[in-house]
């Protein structure tokens, strides 16, 4: 095994994770953020399965709110690779006019972790993977790869199933189901090292860019669309700045800075002195506000 | 590229596995400044007065955080200039072994701590047999709290050599004893003034050094299939993960338990076209003729792997709910899942002295060396060869609860001394004479409900009709065949598999078996199931518990109540009704005449 690299083993766990998903469980589906780590995700699941196309769906939860460009990205990615892509949006929570400026956590229940668990629900899937990584977070640091779920989808962190060797335990009972974990074990570094090796498109939002954008509460927010609201005292401006994680533009820092390569981004994560959570506006709430909203089935 | 450590963090509650893991990351400059500084916030309102509480980095769920203990592994990722590490900090809580166990499973080393004022106890004697059982070959012994004995010398002598005494039996590679103090940071990341004495390597530069070879014994070709690929007509390609060799176009293979050859005829290592392939690689590979290999199966180059349906293995109960011997569990052992059943308990390990102790039923967090017994034959090596076809779980089957993990240690020889005798008279010619399919028709209830009456009654229709039919009665049988048993756990569980081979053996001979049993617990029906196979029709005779008690033909259940008849099903012991029988009758309902009527009704689908 030693000749294998480090990436290389990263690699091989990921993808022995998805066959065992789609060899034990009875209706699996892949989870799409449109993200970095879920462009690893595809990627691995493309190469997991070839010359065969992945035998499961894929599912973007749309909030409404991403970016513009996130949104292209997906349609056209879908479509070059042949998938299956399911689109859902809270269409309960978009008709209410529930927004990430207004409603605040609110916002995440209904848009997120409601339509998330309403969609899985409606599509009856009994096992979901998700590009989550121990290194992002502490409560996602004690997950186990194979995470179970009841039938309201909420976690029981207390009480999680043993997880021995990669004998994992797919087993069931009806209206339960799985949330499942390939890039565990990877870490920031180790995406951005997979993706300049294995040359992974990903969404351009990444890569640094004179863009629109208005500081707000320390962050720098990106002006995707009129929808955002002006305060007075704000006034937008053109920055080269790029973003180190993606999800609704109105709750997504962006950083200044100049890479505007794979190489430079790197660079930049390797010398980074914060961790990339520190761009995502939702978890800046208090010690232990994920592992809450996992409870209530946020993935 | 710089190699990749996998180790765990092991030992008793409060000896402070968490904070020494911390303070080494802090110490080595390897946190992002908004984790150092949420540690520096978090420490204010802990509980060491402002100074920095290390643990906190790790113990990230909030009941960990309340109760300030370790319930579940938290891995953590860091990378030093000379290697990268995968640390996964385990609970110390006797409460939450298996937790440790899971750590445990995926390491190469571990850190043991002991706290330098209490010496090696149980528990630490528990993780370090835990360790050695997932084959953990290098150990760490860290006596912590130094700064707490003044750095006594004498005393961190005795306590080395309390922990060697135990380990010398243990067949490790290394094993290194450090004197740390995790909250002061002596010997962490640097040589501490403090323990002149100690000529060693501190924490840190040691993990950074100490070679951990993962040497597979075999180096024959070996890989569980995971997935049969069919995306058209003219491919089929087998995918799963190389254990163990290496593989090349052109080479034969030898597909397991069929015992089919063939050659590759191509190879895909992910989504690339490869000539050959190693260990660690996942690959697709398709064969040049057809032959039987599905999920579960082993391609091998291997002449001498072992193939049997029974073997003796070390295991570790898990579940709150005990195990029973007898008791039917799913066994996932490589990629292949499987009913099985632990026969008997040959002996438990003591914790302590490491000796054998008698039991005859198990319960969480204990050793255990037994014999497991499954439906079929099944691929598998010992787990000192090759980790993964040596190891296993055992998966109850209702709860789906990860019951137990094991080790296999040896074949059982059952399946070649004693093979399967195959006659020219087979169980088809034998019903086909009677003019019958045969089945089991499985009465399940309280005591008082009916079975047997019903039983008797459907028995006297069948006969007058022209079938062949055989009744067993739970009565009946414990006067002869099951004298010996009683109604302990373990010898209702027994009681059942007995019954259940004989109705399989009246079954083989062409007859109808009725089986009146009051079987109260789903595993066991579910085992019953399985030893019969699709003859079992599951008939549940559903009479509430006030009737039952009502009648009270035998006057049991008065008794029961006076507390003179222990473990009493409905009164003192518990009844799972079934989830989904094949037929229910509730014979409060009904008259014996109708009940017997809509019963053998329903038994005529099964029987066309």
């Amino acid at each position: 095994m030693t000749q294998l690299t480090h990436l290389d083993q990263l690699e091989a766990e990921a993808i022995y994770i998805i066959r065992e998903v789609a060899a034990e469980c009875e209706h699996p589906v892949m989870l799409y953020s449109i993200g970095k780590d879920s462009s690893v995700m595809l990627h691995l699941a493309m190469k997991a399965f070839y010359p065969e196309k992945p035998p499961f769906p894929f599912m973007h939860i749309d909030t409404t709110w991403k970016f513009k460009e996130m949104i292209d990205f997906r349609d056209r990615k879908a479509k070059e690779l042949g998938i299956d892509m399911i689109v859902h949006s809270n269409m309960a929570g978009v008709e209410q006019g529930i927004n990430p400026f207004e409603h605040g956590p609110a916002y995440t229940d209904v848009m997120k972790t409601q339509a998330l668990k309403q969609a899985l629900d409606q599509y009856g899937f009994t096992a979901a993977f998700g590009g989550g990584r121990r290194d992002e977070e502490k409560s996602r640091a004690k997950e186990r790869i194979f995470s179970f779920r009841n039938a309201n989808h909420a976690w029981d962190p207390k009480n999680q199933k043993p997880e021995m060797w990669k004998l994992y335990n797919t087993r069931i009972n009806q209206g339960e189901s799985m949330r499942v974990f390939p890039l565990s074990n990877w870490t920031e570094k180790d995406i951005w090292q997979y993706i300049r090796k294995e040359n992974i498109d990903i969404v351009p939002l990444y890569f640094a860019k004179e863009r629109p954008i208005v500081e707000r509460g320390g962050n720098i927010i990106m002006v995707d669309d009129d929808r955002m609201k002006l305060e007075p005292h704000e006034k937008v401006v053109l920055k080269k700045v790029r973003f180190r994680t993606l999800g609704c533009y109105p709750l997504t820092g962006g950083v200044e800075s100049k890479a505007d390569t794979l190489d430079a981004i790197i660079e930049e994560t390797l010398g980074a002195v914060s961790s990339e959570r520190t761009s995502r506006v939702i978890d800046h709430e208090a010690t232990g506000s994920m592992e809450r909203r996992k409870r209530e089935g946020y993935f | 590229m710089k190699s990749l450590l996998k180790f765990i963090t092991c030992g008793s509650v409060d000896d402070g596995k968490s904070t020494l893991i911390g303070h080494m990351l802090y110490d080595a400059k390897l946190l992002f400044a908004d984790q150092e500084k949420a540690l520096e916030l978090d420490s204010k309102v802990g509980s060491r007065g402002g100074e920095i509480d290390y643990s906190l980095l790790l113990d990230g769920l909030m009941a960990e955080r309340e109760q300030g203990i370790t319930i579940d592994v938290a891995y953590r990722y860091f990378t030093t200039d000379s290697r990268s590490f995968i640390v996964a900090d385990t609970p110390g809580h006797e409460e939450y072994t298996r937790n440790m166990a899971v750590g445990a499973s995926f390491a190469d080393l571990a850190v043991i701590l002991v706290d330098a004022t209490k010496g090696v106890i149980t528990q630490t004697k528990r993780h370090a047999r835990i360790c050695a059982l997932m084959g953990i070959k290098h150990i760490v012994l860290a006596v912590n709290k130094m700064d707490l004995i003044d750095f006594d010398q004498k005393r961190f002598e005795e306590i080395k050599e309390d922990f060697e005494q135990m380990t010398k039996s243990f067949n490790l590679e290394s094993v290194q004893v450090i004197p740390v103090s995790a909250t002061e940071g002596d010997n962490i990341t640097k040589i501490s003034k403090k323990t002149f004495w100690y000529d060693g390597q501190p924490l840190l530069p040691y993990l950074e050094n100490i070679e951990v070879n993962n040497n597979v014994d075999r180096d024959e070709f070996v890989m569980p299939v995971q997935r049969v690929s069919r995306p058209n007509h003219t491919f089929r390609g087998f995918q799963g993960q190389i254990e163990a060799g290496n593989i090349s176009v052109g080479e034969e293979v030898i597909s397991l338990p069929s015992k089919e050859k063939a050659k590759v005829k191509s190879l895909l290592v992910t989504d690339k076209e490869a000539n050959s392939a190693v260990a660690g690689q996942p690959v697709t590979i398709q064969l040049d003729r057809e032959v039987d290999v599905s999920r579960g199966c082993v391609l091998t180059t291997s002449e001498n792997i072992h193939m049997t349906d029974m073997f003796t293995a070390q295991i570790l109960w898990m579940d709150d709910t005990k195990l029973v011997p007898g008791r039917n569990y799913f066994v996932k052992l490589g990629t292949k899942t499987l009913p099985g059943t632990v026969m008997s308990i040959k002996h438990k390990i003591d914790i302590n002295t490491g000796g054998e102790l008698s039991a005859d039923q198990l319960f969480k967090n204990d050793l255990v060396e037994c014999d497991i017994s499954l439906s079929e034959n099944v691929v598998f090596d010992t787990y000192e060869k090759n980790k993964v076809l040596g190891g296993l779980i055992l998966i109850d089957r209702v709860s789906n609860m990860t019951s137990a993990c094991g080790v296999i240690n040896h074949p059982l020889r059952r399946s070649t001394n004693v093979v399967w005798q195959e006659t020219d008279i087979t169980k088809q010619i034998r019903a086909q004479q009677k003019g019958q399919s045969p089945l089991t028709l499985w009465f399940t209830g309280l005591s008082g409900s009916g079975k047997s009456t019903l039983a008797n009654a459907v028995e006297k229709r069948l006969v007058s009709l022209g079938n062949h039919t055989m009744l067993l009665d739970g009565d009946n049988v414990r006067h002869g065949l099951n004298r010996n048993l009683g109604f302990k756990e373990a010898d209702r569980v027994e009681n059942i598999r007995r019954v259940a081979e004989v109705s399989k053996l009246m079954n083989d001979a062409g007859l109808i078996t009725l089986a009146s049993f009051i079987s109260p617990y789903e595993s066991d029906r579910n085992n019953a199931r399985e030893i019969i196979g699709k003859e079992f029709i599951e008939i549940y005779v559903s009479t509430p518990l006030e009737e039952c008690e009502k009648r009270d033909v035998k006057g049991l259940y008065k008794k029961a109540r006076n507390g003179k008849i222990p473990n009493f099903t409905g009164i003192s012991s518990p009844y799972e009704e079934p989830k989904n029988p094949d037929i229910e009758i509730d014979t409060s309902r009904y008259s014996l005449e109708d009940a017997t009527e809509f019963v053998v009704k329903e038994i005529m689908k099964y029987l066309s």
